[in-house]
């Protein structure tokens, strides 16, 4: 940015929203709420495994709102991309825990297999989501009900694909030994692997977020999401732009399944199919294309979960689909969808 | 010195459309039109509602191809051109409906047009900020707050900081008070001193003070053309085309 833009820094900036800080105020109420029946020290590791849980949610769930919300393309390829990712980190953990790197790797070893495993997964996951855009997206825009079909039909594919290279059988995820155990701080015991899913939830929410609000790249997307044709008129090339985001979202799936492998210790060529149920009630509580609905819904699901499941067990797995079913009566669009 | 001698003009023109047709759906929009327009000047569109002005615009972006007949731009064929193409040939577009993007700030919007953001396109903000103050005063607030013919405004501000070397601009009054018409017609007398203006227009109040040259289109094809100070005088041909007594 230019001094120029600097000297402009204090133009009109919008008036607080005070339905938002009620908002904010009730949330906040509702997340304190399970302190009434559960000690602080639980509720605090109940608090982390939820976080934790949340960020695994987020990162199964950003790259379809990316898609769905940018492109307006129902992709429920996300799961194969998903279970891509999750495959793809297993055979980087297995080719690196042959260089002693993974059961038995020191700290840097343990934090370097993993982020092998996640680039790797990137690139694969990447280059999926190219291939499925230009074969079959770019010729169905503005088609959802195709869009269902077609990427159902990929999804299928991709499945059989890793059955194929993979086997039909659960696997065994190694996890690097790094991340085996807990922390116990003051009594507040945190799974070691849950603090390295905050760490890379965070840094991918605050990194897409950095390109969609802070970059060029990330103004000419909103601007594309908005109206196509004038960002072409512009100079643009959008099919290119979009064709980028689709690989972006495929690649943010497969780390998401990489991630959730790890944390599961086993992946199975189903995975995608299972996983993507939860990423859609992601999305459709945090609103379609609302990265940051999309953050806080994931956050909402894992926090309840967990308490849920210490004072309730027998509904905890019902809880996701209760918050959804309240969210769509009260909010049909989502926490900060668009109306 | 005339820059028209029997229908032609006498220098190259930067834009040329020669026989071009274009449909929408089944609808044969445009049925050949012949245009040349020259370098420095701001010409005009005129013509009753649905005569192809903005088709014709949307054609030469390449936004409703032209099924027939060609479109060059400085000399180059630009017919089969996708819309970013001419666009990065230096052809900026405002169209009808302003098309600002309204999740966007001001701010954004402009740097959305600033095809390669450089120190010569922030600069050009200074001249854009003394046409349109306003815009500054809004500069961090989202383009969808802004009132019509602020919209308008950044619009066509927009336009003008891409550098263009031709800028089809359509119907910048549809919808603006007078007293904004007017200090739209003031900011594109500055912006044409700068670069080629095409302009679409059913406001001839505002076509006769910002246009130089003049092409009445109807039914699809262009059936007059010429200088605006020779039509402004003209109230035979005002009333046959345009419908003004």
């Amino acid at each position: 940015m230019t001094s120029q833009t600097a000297s402009l820094a204090g133009g009109e900036k919008p008036a607080l929203d005070m339905k938002q800080v009620a908002f904010w105020v009730v949330a906040g109420g509702i997340w304190l709420l399970p302190l009434i029946w559960i000690d602080p020290t639980i509720y605090m590791v109940l608090t982390v495994a939820g976080v934790a849980m949340g960020m695994l949610l987020f990162l199964t769930a950003v790259g379809l709102t990316i898609i769905f919300g940018l492109m307006d393309v129902l992709n429920l390829a996300h799961g194969a991309f998903f279970a891509w990712g999750a495959y793809v980190g297993f055979t980087i953990l297995g080719a690196l825990n042959g260089l002693g790197w993974v059961e038995t790797g020191t700290l840097a070893q343990s934090i370097l297999s993993v982020a092998i495993s996640l680039a790797v997964a990137l690139v694969v996951g990447g280059l999926w989501g190219l291939v499925v855009e230009r074969l079959i997206i770019s010729k169905i825009y503005g088609d959802h009900l195709k869009q269902i079909l077609i990427t159902v039909g990929a999804s299928m594919i991709m499945a059989e694909i890793i059955k194929v290279i993979w086997g039909p059988n659960q696997e065994v995820m190694l996890v690097p030994a790094a991340f085996t155990g807990s922390y116990d701080i003051a009594d507040v015991v945190i799974n070691k692997f849950r603090v390295a899913a905050i760490v890379v939830g965070a840094a991918v929410y605050t990194g897409v977020m950095a390109v969609l609000l802070k970059t060029k790249l990330g103004i000419i997307i909103r601007a594309g999401v908005e109206n196509r044709e004038v960002v072409q008129a512009l100079g643009y090339n959008i099919t290119r732009i979009f064709t980028g985001v689709f690989a972006a979202g495929a690649a943010l799936a497969a780390v998401g399944g990489s991630m959730w492998g790890i944390f599961r210790e086993q992946i199975n060529p189903a995975m995608g199919e299972e996983n993507l149920i939860f990423a859609l009630i992601v999305v459709i509580i945090g609103g379609m294309g609302s990265v940051t609905g999309s953050f806080l819904s994931a956050m909402m699901v894992g926090l309840a979960f967990n308490y849920v499941a210490f004072l309730m067990p027998k509904l905890a797995l019902g809880v996701n689909i209760l918050i959804m079913a309240i969210i769509l009566l009260i909010r049909p669009w989502g926490l900060l969808g668009k109306e | 010195m005339p820059i028209w001698e029997g229908g032609c003009p006498m220098t190259e023109p930067i834009l040329e459309l020669s026989g071009v047709h274009t449909f929408i759906a089944q609808h044969h929009i445009l049925q050949g039109v012949d245009m040349a327009v020259l370098p420095g000047r701001a010409t005009v569109l005129l013509g009753r509602n649905g005569a192809g002005k903005s088709t014709t615009m949307r054609t030469v972006m390449g936004l409703t191809p032209a099924s027939k007949g060609g479109i060059r731009l400085d000399g180059e064929d630009i017919t089969k051109a996708r819309p970013y193409e001419v666009a990065q040939a230096g052809v900026g577009f405002v169209p009808e409906d302003q098309a600002v993007i309204y999740s966007l700030s001001v701010e954004e919007n402009f740097r959305l047009a600033m095809l390669n953001e450089n120190d010569d396109s922030w600069k050009r903000m200074d001249t854009i900020f003394e046409l349109f103050p306003a815009l500054k005063k809004f500069w961090r607030s989202k383009a969808g707050v802004l009132s019509g013919g602020q919209k308008q405004m950044l619009a066509i501000a927009r336009a003008f900081v891409g550098d263009h070397k031709l800028l089809l601009i359509d119907e910048p009054s549809k919808g603006l008070a007078p007293i904004v018409v007017d200090q739209l017609i003031d900011s594109l007398n500055h912006i044409a001193g700068h670069t080629t203006i095409i302009l679409v227009e059913q406001n001839f109040h505002m076509a006769s003070h910002v246009g130089s040259e003049y092409f009445i289109l109807d039914d699809g094809h262009v059936v007059h053309q010429g200088l605006m100070e020779a039509l402004v005088d003209d109230h035979e041909l005002k009333q046959k085309y345009l419908g003004i007594a």
